[in-house]
């Protein structure tokens, strides 16, 4: 069990940056969630803290010790992490058993040890009556299992886990996360959790990490990501959050101020230092409803209704501004279409900070 | 883990790569540059004297023009032969295809010698097979095959399947949706085949021609038995009666020899390069492969007519080999009172250097095959999963020895082998380890192949996995990636085994007496007159080739495509 320091890692292949001075610090037993669209970095920012590339600036240190730096490397061999692939990487001509027995076998774990370890790790995820089988003849999940018990057996200071449920149908991940969480409860490993599903990271990280374009955008806990966004690109990646310039005065000390959306006046949550002037402000669906009577809301033509049981998801595109389209939920009964105007009320919004995104 | 340890660990990485550079800078470049330098630099000293002497020898020119002659002839067939039938097995909805294939093929796996001879036992006047079926010519007619068009024809049989082979391969890479855009602008099929098709596999075609100008150019066997008897030298048959003639005395003319034959595969290597840099071929998209063409009515005839190829290629010169193998001497008709196995005891319990060639034979190329796979697993793993410009040279360097014609790496070897080694004051020359020498670096590259190809099919995860497990790269190699590869790495040592066993170009050159191999001895009975025995032998070379070919397609599944040549 270690903590994990990202000082300013970069890492190019050929003319692309695949990791632009990516800093952040994982504390030990944290389960911490890389979140982002493929191709933002994370799979090789995994791979970096793994050591299977050597990187081209900063530092990487698990614990006190420098694993990565320009000119150091220590291999992947000598590292004491786990990882479990997204392909899982389980070893097609061994048994179940001897997967997870490698780790100690090359550790130079003796016999009436290792044999109970292995048992140990196999109980833990529930597949003690499938040690003599093969890989080949196991489900997704038990294989996904497979992995975590192989990846655990040796105790690493620090568990990788890459896309690891993105091969598995819908309704064995709600399972495996469950797993995931207990697992992470038991064992207190520190643990990074690569994914793409935000839903995933919510459900079982402690922070999320987002990134876009080899640059880390935010670390934050969920709840923070969500409410408290840093920047439009995440605004807009996490929870579909709607973007929209305001005119905002200065924040009182608990973090509220008034705004102007479109004319409409609103009470926003700001961060403290928040000064009055231009802002974007970002919306959430749980943020907007239609307009009672007696409250003045902005106008927008409905672009689409979708039923999604109990509730329509509502599209609109406001009056005053074509282009820009809002969503929110609505309860049933509902009874306007497309073509129709309906009053839009803001009761909520969170001022995203001035913070220049370059 | 402290940073110097990390440095030794990638230290041990290093030592294994640097290794594996030394040996196949060993096995392929120290023996070329050597040749090289006889040529400039005979006997240590520079002059120009031999070069001189050699190239305005008439004879020299009148061997290279034969082996043009022969080369071009043999190609020409090969192509028109080879793209044919690569046409039907890949294109058309013919049945039966993995038997025709295996057919088809099995010619490129038999020894050169042993076709030549199977060949000359169905044409000749003592013909048991035409004596038994009352055809034979009058006695002392000549052998229609003891000629040029002889040497063109069996060249062309040969290495059809070579073409064949580069064809479908590039045939199964041809997306199928680039026919169905042909036909469906409107043109028929015919028209699709010629130009949208036919444009499009230039670069296996022309990949195809090339490896065919150098085997053909390269072949000894073939030359050997009907070039030789009507005195019609080629260059590789030249050096071999140079040297055979002159013995080492003759080293410095026959280096020159060999560097020109060496010039003119290298000159084939590199038009083949200059044809395909002028325009680009790349094939956009990837869909699997299509059998556009039912044969519909024509489907009957055109598989009688494959068959009968076969039937011509295969199975007569086969049954004239056996039929001659089986009478008590040559020119005996083959009948149920006259059949015999004595040919068959004599070469196997009572000739000395035939049984001795069976067991040099057997511990060559078993030797190699395994010397090979044990060099390739690691090697490969350098080439497929750690690319870099160096390695790339690397796997260039790999190639060369097979590239280049066999009598090449003989000579070369023998100048290496000749003295005493420097260190170890021993010499090679005149033993069996010349030849293992010369195995194990003509042949590295068909056991890397399929090797590699195993490789690519790998996910390399399995490796990465094991490597954060703890192991370092040796036990990785040991306990993941052999088991993963181990099916590739098995056909990569049978096709070793099986080139090597087959094998007379480099020993014809290397044997000494006590380290005779299979190919010379069939060799030295033909020369010596004594057909029946040399027949004989050859049937039990090509009873060995097949059940091994055989036996491979029990874990043919398990391969990766196109690893089994013989397999569709």
């Amino acid at each position: 069990m270690a903590r994990l320091t990202i000082d300013r890692v970069s890492k190019t292949f050929g003319n692309y940056r695949a990791l632009d001075a990516v800093s952040m610090e994982v504390r030990d037993g944290e389960f911490l969630a890389v979140l982002g669209p493929s191709g933002c970095g994370k799979t090789t920012l995994l791979r970096q803290i793994a050591g299977f590339d050597q990187i081209d600036d900063g530092e990487i240190r698990i614990g006190d010790t420098v694993v990565s730096d320009a000119r150091r490397h220590v291999p992947p061999e000598h590292r004491r992490v786990g990882i479990v692939f997204q392909s899982y990487a389980l070893w097609p001509h061994m048994s179940v058993f001897d997967n997870v027995a490698y780790g100690l076998k090359v550790a130079g774990v003796k016999d009436p040890e290792r044999t109970r370890r292995v048992k140990e790790a196999l109980a833990l995820v529930g597949l003690e009556a499938f040690a003599e089988r093969r890989p080949g003849l196991l489900s997704g999940g038990q294989r996904q299992r497979v992995a975590l018990a192989r990846c655990l057996v040796t105790e690493p200071s620090l568990v990788l886990l890459d896309e690891p449920l993105a091969n598995l149908d819908v309704h064995l991940r709600a399972a495996m996360e469950d797993e995931f969480a207990r697992f992470h409860e038991r064992t207190a490993t520190t643990m990074i959790y690569i994914t793409h599903d935000q839903a995933e990271a919510m459900a079982l990280a402690d922070r999320i990490a987002v990134m876009d374009r080899g640059r880390l955008l935010q670390i934050a806990t969920p709840s923070d990501l969500f409410r408290q966004p840093a920047n439009e690109t995440v605004a807009r990646f996490i929870g579909e959050g709607m973007v929209l310039p305001a005119e905002v005065g200065a924040a009182d000390s608990e973090g509220r101020c008034h705004g102007r959306i479109y004319g409409l006046e609103v009470s926003l949550r700001a961060s403290p230092l928040q000064k009055a002037g231009h802002a974007k402000v970002c919306l959430r669906a749980r943020d907007l409803a239609i307009a009672g009577p007696g409250q003045t809301g902005l106008s927008a033509h409905i672009v689409r209704t979708v039923y999604q049981g109990g509730f329509f998801r509502l599209e609109a595109s406001l009056v005053r501004a074509p282009d820009v389209t809002v969503h929110l939920a609505v309860p049933e009964p509902f009874h306007h279409g497309p073509g129709d105007v309906v009053d839009i009320v803001v009761n909520d919004g969170w001022v995203l900070p001035a913070t220049t995104e370059s | 883990m402290s940073g110097s340890a990390a440095k030794a660990m990638r230290g041990g990485d290093l030592t294994l790569l640097w290794g594996l550079v030394v040996l196949v800078a060993v096995l392929s470049i120290l023996p070329l540059a050597r040749l090289v330098l006889e040529g400039i630099a005979p006997g240590g000293a520079l002059s120009s004297g031999v070069i001189g002497a050699v190239l305005s020898d008439p004879t020299t020119w009148t061997a290279v023009r034969n082996s043009l002659v022969t080369t071009f002839g043999g190609t020409v067939l090969a192509v028109v032969i080879g793209s044919i039938v690569a046409c039907f097995v890949a294109l058309t909805d013919m049945r039966a295809r993995n038997a025709f294939v295996f057919c088809f093929v099995l010619p490129l796996m038999i020894a050169p010698q042993v076709t030549a001879l199977a060949w000359l036992q169905v044409t000749g006047p003592s013909s048991a097979l035409l004596k038994t079926l009352g055809l034979a010519p009058p006695l002392g007619t000549r052998n229609p095959l003891y000629s040029a068009e002889g040497i063109i024809l069996l060249l062309g049989i040969q290495y059809a399947p070579l073409v064949f082979l580069t064809l479908r391969a590039g045939l199964r890479a041809l997306p199928k949706e680039l026919i169905e855009a042909g036909l469906a602008a409107g043109a028929g099929k015919l028209t699709v085949l010629r130009t949208i098709i036919l444009p499009l596999m230039t670069p296996p075609l022309v990949a195809g021609i090339a490896l065919c100008f150098v085997s053909s150019l390269g072949n000894f066997g073939i030359p050997a038995f009907l070039g030789i008897p009507a005195n019609y030298l080629v260059l590789p048959t030249l050096i071999y009666q140079r040297l055979s003639g002159l013995g080492p005395s003759a080293l410095s003319e026959v280096a020159v020899l060999s560097t020109l034959i060496g010039v003119i595969a290298m000159a084939g290597i590199v038009v083949q390069d200059l044809m395909l840099r002028r325009r680009d071929f790349r094939i956009t998209t990837t869909s699997t492969a299509a059998r556009p063409f039912e044969l519909r009515g024509w489907r009957l005839p055109s598989e009688i007519l494959l068959w009968a190829l076969v039937l011509v290629i295969l199975v007569v010169p086969l049954a004239g080999l056996v039929a001659t193998s089986l009478v008590p001497s040559y020119g005996v008709p083959l009948t149920a009172a006259s059949a015999t196995l004595e040919n068959y005891a004599y070469v196997m319990f009572d000739h000395a250097a035939s049984r001795r060639a069976f067991a040099n034979s057997f511990g060559l190329s078993a030797a190699a095959a395994v010397v090979i796979v044990v060099v390739s697993v690691p090697l490969a793993y350098f080439l497929v999963w750690r690319r870099s410009r160096m390695l790339r040279l690397l796997n260039l360097a790999a190639e060369l020895p097979y590239a280049l014609p066999g009598v090449v790496l003989a000579i070369a070897a023998i100048l290496i082998f000749l003295k005493p080694l420097p260190v170890f004051g021993v010499s090679l020359y005149n033993t069996i380890w010349i030849i293992f020498f010369c195995y194990v670096a003509r042949f590295l590259v068909l056991g890397l192949r399929p090797v590699a190809s195993g490789y690519h099919q790998l996910d390399r995860t399995l490796e990465e996995a094991a490597q954060v497990a703890g192991a370092g790269l040796l036990r990785r190699l040991v306990t993941i990636i052999l088991p993963l590869v181990a099916p590739a790495a098995t056909a990569g040592a049978l096709l070793v085994f099986l080139t090597a066993f087959n094998e007379l170009t480099v020993s014809a050159l290397l044997w000494s007496s006590g380290n005779e191999t299979l190919g010379v001895v069939v060799f030295s009975f033909e020369q010596g007159g004594d057909s029946t025995y040399a027949a004989a032998l050859a049937v039990l070379t090509v009873i060995v080739t097949l059940a091994l070919m055989l036996a491979t397609l029990l874990f043919a599944r398990k391969l990766p495509q196109g690893v089994l040549p013989w397999r569709d």
